[in-house]
This record gives C-alpha cells, structure tokens and sequence, in this order.
C-alpha cells in the first residue's frame, strides 16, 4: 500500500473516532477543551505508534493463542511509561485527564490496530498506520474539544474570544454527546456529497 | 449512611455511563434492544464486582507490600483479561443456561473500560473491601439503569422518521445526550 494514503487515511476515511467509533470513552470524557483534546489525543497517539512498533517486530515469535493477551501486556507496558512520565512532567493536565491515561490500556482503537493491522503488515507500514491513526484520532478530539470550548465556554485553546455569556451545557456531560452526534451528521453527510 | 451514599451517588449523581463515560462501547453498541442490554448488565454486573473484588486484593496485599504500585493498570488488566477467561469456563461448566444467557458478552467486557475503571476508581476512593464492593455493585446497576432506559428509548427511535444523516449512531449519541442532562438532575443529592 502506498505509505501517504496509508498516513491519510486515519483523518477523515476512516477516522477512528468520526468513521470507526473506536475509543469513545476518551473522547467524550476528556473533551471539555480543545487543549485537554489534544493531550489525550498525543498520549494514545504514542501507545498506538509504540505498541504497533513492537506488535510487528514481535509477531512471529507470539503464539495464535495468546497473541490478545500479550498485545495486552505491550501496550499495557506503553500506558505506564505515559502514566509515570505525564505525572512528572505536566501533573497538571496528568490531574485532569485523571482515569483515562491508565484506561489508554481498554481503548478498542490500539487493541484493533495491533491486532487488525500490525500483526500482519511490515514494519513501516505499521508505523505510518500508528502515526495515521493516532493524528487522525488527535485531529477529531482536538476538534470536538475545541468545539465544546467555544460554545460553552467562548474560548479556544484557553483564549477568551467573547466576554458574554457562554452555553455551560456544552462543557457538561450532555454537550460531550450532542456535540459528537452532531459532527458526526455533519461528516456523513460531508462524505455522501462528495 | 456512608453506604447509602456511596450506592445513591454511583447509581444516579456520578452514573458511569452517562456522567463518567466508562463503558461506551457496549452502551452505544448492544442497547439495539431491551432483552440484550438486559444480558449485557447481568454480565458487567458479574464481572465487575468480582473484578473489584480481586484487584483489590492484589492491590493491598501484593502491589503495595511490594512497593510496586505504579504496576497497577497492568496488572489490573492481566487480572481482568484472566478472569474473563475462567468465568467463561467455570460457567460453561456448571451453570449451562446462564452461560447462554450471558456467554456472548464475556468475551466483549475485557475491553469494557467500565470494569478497569471501577477497579481504578475504587483504589484511587481508599475505599475498604466492603465499599469497594458496594461501590462496585452500585456502579453495575447504574450501568445497568442507562443501558436499560437507553435500550427502550432506541426501540422506539428505530419507529421514528430520522433525517437521512442522523440516522443511526447520531441520534443515538443526541439521544445520550438528552438523557444525561436528565440524570443531572440528580446533582447534589447527596
């Protein structure tokens, strides 16, 4: 497969998050602005391209039967080395991306892609397909957070663009949902038209 | 007391699903139909208090003795993923008809983030076993309560006329979204 289409396809043909609907946990629950979006979104971008990485240079060495369990224990691996070094170097956001950094390990996006895509290809490609794949999944938080921010909150990326009022809802709960569902209306009907 | 708000503050104010976004996956994938999602919580309900039960004591007897605590999520998943597993089997054995009834959901809750999450929440909580339980089994039903009420409210949107692009998954997750403004309701409760 050529590499480039390989690299593209994660941001909108098969974006993970508006296509696939793989790792929705994170992406509804971390957010809440487009900066906590993008943190998130370069945590598992890591995991995926990590774990990828060492999936294909392992893959003729794992047993059929346990290969599940241990790309469980790789990627597993991975997420510890991102829980110990974000907790180090920017507790800040390590406080409220909370939970989801160690639950990186359950998000079906980096199992699939192991087990789907690395286990079968070369190692380039799996490393183009990680890079791929996590942007793409970076791009879609960042974007859903940013939106999330300006309409409940009138800032982007921590800057304040309104003084009034902004729609609370949508840093709230609800609005992580509605928000989704509705980007991914609009993306469906982007990809039918065209 | 202190119980009472734990199961109360599980079940409605922090619902898992819908307030801390733990266990989308099978909330958006098997709530086609009342009767699954009914399966579905049975099988979480299951496996997520004996989860919590066993990270638990891994946790205070073998991770903390051991200084090894920053272990934790892999271990915790390794526990997970094994006792997946032998749930499996130790029920195909002995109890056949509930292994019907729940079989072909076991397989999808290792990948549950719910599960691991209430094992790390309830770590993170310095909750005893006892609360932990507790915390445990009242997340299970208040997966259970979304799942289920979610369920009936997509029987009845599968009768509806949708506009062409938000067939399917967006009005599923604006329908998610309209419920969780109404268990936020229960904010403050307790």
């Amino acid at each position: 497969m050529n590499q480039w289409t390989n690299f593209t396809k994660g941001f909108v043909k098969d974006n993970p998050v508006f296509v696939l609907l793989l790792g929705l946990c994170p992406t509804l629950a971390v957010t809440s602005s487009a900066i906590n979006g993008l943190g998130m979104g370069l945590a598992t971008t890591f995991v995926l391209v990590c774990s990828n990485i060492v999936v294909t240079m392992i893959k003729s060495y794992i047993p059929d039967k346990v290969r599940i369990p241990s790309f469980i224990v790789i990627i597993a691996s991975f997420v510890t080395i991102v829980e110990l070094v974000m907790q180090a170097y920017v507790p800040a956001l390590f406080a409220t991306l909370g939970i989801f950094i160690p639950l990186i390990v359950v998000n079906c996006l980096v199992l699939g892609r192991a087990e789907g895509f690395a286990s079968k290809q070369s190692l380039l490609s799996s490393l183009v397909d990680g890079l791929g794949m996590g942007f793409g999944f970076t791009f879609a938080l960042t974007l859903l957070g940013a939106v999330r921010e300006m309409l409940g909150n009138g800032s982007i990326f921590d800057v304040k663009f309104t003084t009034g009022d902004a729609i609370l809802i949508f840093i709230l709960q609800p609005g992580a949902f509605i928000v989704l569902g509705y980007l991914i209306a609009l993306i469906n009907k982007l990809r039918t038209s065209s | 007391m202190e119980y009472f708000a734990i199961i109360i503050g599980a079940i409605f104010v922090s619902n898992i699903v819908l307030a801390q976004f733990l266990g989308i996956c099978p909330f958006l994938g098997v709530s086609g139909k009342v009767s699954t999602s009914v399966g579905m919580s049975g099988a979480v309900l299951f496996v997520m208090t004996l989860a919590t039960l066993v990270t638990w004591l891994i946790y205070v007897y073998v991770l903390v003795p051991l200084g090894i605590t920053f272990l934790q999520t892999i271990s915790f998943i390794l526990v997970i993923a094994s006792l997946v597993q032998m749930v499996e089997i130790i029920l195909k054995k002995i109890s056949p008809p509930l292994y019907q009834a729940l079989g072909i959901f076991l397989p999808l809750i290792t990948t549950n983030c719910a599960v691991l999450g209430v094992a790390l929440l309830t770590q993170s909580k310095n909750y005893d076993l006892l609360q932990g339980l507790v915390f445990a089994i009242a997340n299970a039903i208040g997966f259970a309560l979304a799942m289920i009420l979610f369920a009936g409210l997509r029987e009845h949107l599968n009768l509806m006329q949708v506009p062409k692009g938000m067939r399917g998954v967006p009005i599923a997750l604006v329908t998610a979204g309209i419920l969780a403004m109404a268990f936020m309701g229960f904010a403050g409760i307790v």
